[in-house]
């Protein structure tokens, strides 16, 4: 079927034929290298649906030859990260905890994995700069609940506190008003000897019927001084730093509920590496004793 | 006889004046036929010879040497430094020139030295024209290289000539290949010099022939010699024609005090063959001094004709003035018909006055002026250079920590930088703030903390400073400012920076 070449007069260039309200179209092919491309692309396509994943069918996709995905590629990744860490992952392994703050290398790449593990884990509850909140201990002071040296900070992690673990830190206090174990008026002596212990402002009066009240039920755990027992994770009373407020109301509050907070266990969460990291981090923040 | 006989034209070639021939020749850009696009006409350079092509000769000796030369050069600077004097070590983030050495945060000391060089271009542009462009580019120099290669295998101008327009024989074949392996192995060669100054040049080359050096280097090798077999072999004149901004920009730096590569209308014109009278003598009186011989055309690497006046195309590499000088002095006239002149000297020659050179403009002197400037700075700069510096980054979260005992503790990130060729130990001691301690994350165990910082390294510590409670009121507000100090033990020498302690007001963060 040939048709005769019709040459636009105007422009002496060969239509294609088509025509619209007597406007004619002139036969404008797009450049050669162009549609030399487009080709090569199609054929370069064709090759791509072999070696990659390319169509989706009805519950799976075109694997294609050479198996390549991204989520095995970053899972690569990510275990190559962590194999060039693995002379020091070793080292940190068999280095006792105490021991790892002697070598200022160990010491900044345990830091550095506690960090990040940290900002993951345990920024959630103590804040990412390990503030703490109310209720929330703060992790930078030297004030410990259950102990501040680094093997005590990595059984705290291990298994957690109040979670039921048998190794746990299971120590509860009494919910002295809750469980009507004192009434309103002794609550309020022993809270104003315990404002006294912190060498706040307290009714002399007050404070002194608190302290036989105090002596009575609260020594056992706090101590005769106030300056509370670790093994017991039972506070200091005299010092400054309240997990949940030193103000009169708060104290008030702690006597009649018993507080009493609650930390997961991540000994089974995290691997042993990671934990011991994390331990070396947290006592590093610098109120490890 | 370097007058070239172009013998394929047999009678059509024109004797112009004695034994000198019209070359057969024509400016690949003469004004009556400059279309929008035109494939590029094969420019076959001819050999010049005279002082100019000898200065290239030079020029591109000494460039050469010194680029592929360089990096072998040695400079110890300690037993636990690079030994070579030009490195710029980029998996370690330093950067060596003899006796510079540059860490990354100093880059500015770069910036000068670019400052200086582009100062430097306008400075020699506003003088003499692209002198840069004419000896010393890059781009000059290596397509100079591959001409040279290219006559070296297929004869000169017109034997080149003539084996383009011959059929394929292996003759033929066998110059074409050779020519263009030459320019391979040029390239490879420029790649391989390249690399060596990013890593130790003989630890390198090992690695290079035995196939264990890093990838990157491979792939910029390949870069570079691919890019030099292009740019130099095959696109040459090109690159300064069409890729290259500077002949755009130099328009803006030369006056009518540059001395640029010129032909002397006022003396060649009007042109033609010299034809000798009846008494044998040609009569110069009557004519100009151009026989229109195109010897200046021939030899210029971007196949223009120097005659039709400054243009983009002119690199002012000056062959068209030994070209020209070896004519004139055949036909017995003064040399400098082509001439490095200026348009100032020009213009008082056609009115018969005589104009002095000005080397001393405020163009030139302005550019001087800042070049001296800029490199006074760089000077100052570099003679205050610390070989100790202090970085402290105070914590931000949590700003303040109380403690127990109602005292407050802040912690910072202390990182000290021992810029010397050994390693050195510091102290540390706050300044500036009544009561408080100092604790070195790590170093506890110590009365006094020695923090050792390896050669030409920086170390980060953890600082915790301590406020007890009773000298809280002596801190001026919540805010108080101090310094950290660091002092070198060996050679006492201090550095401090500036921060604050911040001791919360006796709130409880």
């Amino acid at each position: 079927m040939t048709k005769k070449r019709e040459i636009d007069d105007v422009t002496g260039v060969e239509t294609t034929g088509h025509e619209w309200d007597g406007i004619k179209e002139l036969n404008k092919p797009l450049p050669r290298w162009w549609l030399l491309t487009f080709y090569a692309s199609i054929i370069w396509s064709v090759g791509y649906w072999i070696v990659y994943p390319a169509w989706p069918l009805a519950n799976d996709y075109t694997r294609g030859i050479w198996g390549y995905s991204q989520r095995a590629t970053v899972a690569a990744e990510v275990k190559a990260g962590i194999d060039a860490q693995a002379a020091m992952r070793q080292k940190l392994d068999q280095t006792p905890l105490a021991d790892v703050r002697k070598d200022p290398e160990l010491l900044r790449f345990a830091s550095a994995a506690g960090s990040a593990s940290f900002q993951t884990n345990c920024a959630p509850c103590h804040g990412r700069g390990a503030q703490g909140f109310t209720g929330y201990p703060n992790l930078n002071d030297d004030d410990w609940i259950w102990g501040g040296t680094v093997e005590e900070i990595h059984k705290t992690l291990l298994h957690g506190i109040r979670t039921g673990d048998d190794q746990a830190r299971a120590i509860q206090m009494p919910k002295f008003g809750v469980d009507k174990l004192l009434d309103d008026a002794k609550i309020n002596d022993v809270a104003e000897y315990t404002m006294s212990l912190a060498g706040k402002a307290s009714d002399a009066t007050a404070a002194g019927r608190g302290a036989a009240v105090y002596k009575e039920q609260c020594a056992l755990c706090h101590g005769d001084d106030g300056k509370g027992k670790i093994d017991q994770g039972a506070p200091n009373l005299t010092d400054a730093i309240w997990l949940y407020g030193g103000t009169k109301e708060q104290v008030v509050e702690s006597i009649r509920t018993g507080r009493g907070g609650m930390m997961p266990a991540w000994g089974p969460r995290l691997d042993s590496t990671t934990l011991k990291s994390l331990a070396v981090y947290v006592h590093s923040l610098g109120g490890g004793k | 006889m370097t007058t070239v006989l172009d013998k394929r034209h047999g009678t059509d070639a024109t004797q112009v004046a004695g034994d000198v021939v019209v070359h057969d020749v024509e400016a690949v850009n003469k004004a009556e036929r400059r279309p929008l696009y035109a494939a590029r006409p094969k420019v076959h350079p001819k050999l010049a010879s005279g002082t100019f092509r000898t200065l290239k000769w030079l020029v591109m000796a000494i460039t050469l040497a010194v680029y592929y030369g360089l990096p072998w050069l040695r400079w110890y600077r300690g037993p636990d430094l690079p030994d070579q004097a030009v490195l710029l070590d980029m998996a370690n983030n330093r950067y060596f020139f003899f006796f510079l050495e540059i860490w990354p945060q100093e880059f500015y000391y770069i910036t000068g030295l670019l400052v200086l060089g582009a100062l430097a271009l306008f400075l020699a542009t506003a003088v003499a024209g692209r002198v840069w462009c004419g000896y010393s580019c890059p781009q000059t120099v290596w397509t100079d290289l591959m001409v040279t290669v290219e006559r070296f295998w297929q004869g000169d101008r017109n034997a080149r000539i003539r084996l383009d327009k011959e059929p394929w024989r292996p003759s033929k074949i066998f110059k074409k290949v050779m020519t263009h392996l030459s320019w391979l192995f040029i390239g490879l060669v420029t790649g391989g010099a390249l690399v060596f100054y990013f890593r130790d040049a003989p630890t390198l080359a090992v690695e290079l022939v035995t196939g264990t050096a890093p990838a990157i280097a491979y792939l910029f090798l390949g870069i570079f010699a691919f890019s030099t077999y292009l740019l130099g072999g095959i696109a040459r004149e090109q690159v300064c024609i069409y890729m290259c901004p500077w002949p755009r920009i130099q328009g803006a730096m030369t006056d009518r005090y540059t001395l640029l590569v010129s032909y002397k209308p006022e003396r060649g014109e009007p042109r033609g063959p010299a034809r000798k009278g009846k008494d044998g003598i040609v009569d110069w009186t009557t004519r100009g001094d151009c026989i229109d011989c195109k010897a200046c055309v021939a030899v210029c690497p971007t196949g223009i004709d120097i005659r039709d006046g400054s243009q983009l195309e002119c690199i002012q590499c000056a062959l068209c003035i030994d070209a020209c000088n070896e004519i004139m002095e055949k036909i017995g006239r003064p040399k400098g018909l082509i001439d490095y002149d200026t348009v100032a000297k020009q213009e008082a020659k056609s009115k018969g006055e005589h104009e002095p050179h000005k080397f001393v403009r405020a163009r030139t002197l302005l550019y001087a002026g800042v070049m001296a400037l800029v490199g006074a700075v760089m000077l100052v700069v570099w003679f205050n250079r610390t070989t100790l510096e202090i970085n402290v980054l105070r914590d931000r979260n949590p700003p303040f920590v109380r403690l127990s005992d109602g005292g407050v503790r802040n912690g910072y990130t202390v990182k000290i930088l021992n810029k010397l060729h050994e390693p050195h130990v510091y102290t540390l001691r706050p300044d500036g703030i009544p009561g408080a301690t100092m604790r070195i994350l790590g170093l506890e165990d110590q009365a006094e903390p020695k923090i050792n910082v390896a050669t030409d390294a920086l170390r980060e510590i953890r600082v915790l400073v301590t406020v007890p409670a009773a000298s809280l009121s002596a801190l001026s507000g919540t805010s108080h400012d101090f310094s950290i100090v660091v002092r070198d033990a060996d050679t006492g020498s201090e550095k401090r920076r500036a921060t604050s302690f911040q001791s919360g007001g006796g709130n409880t963060p």
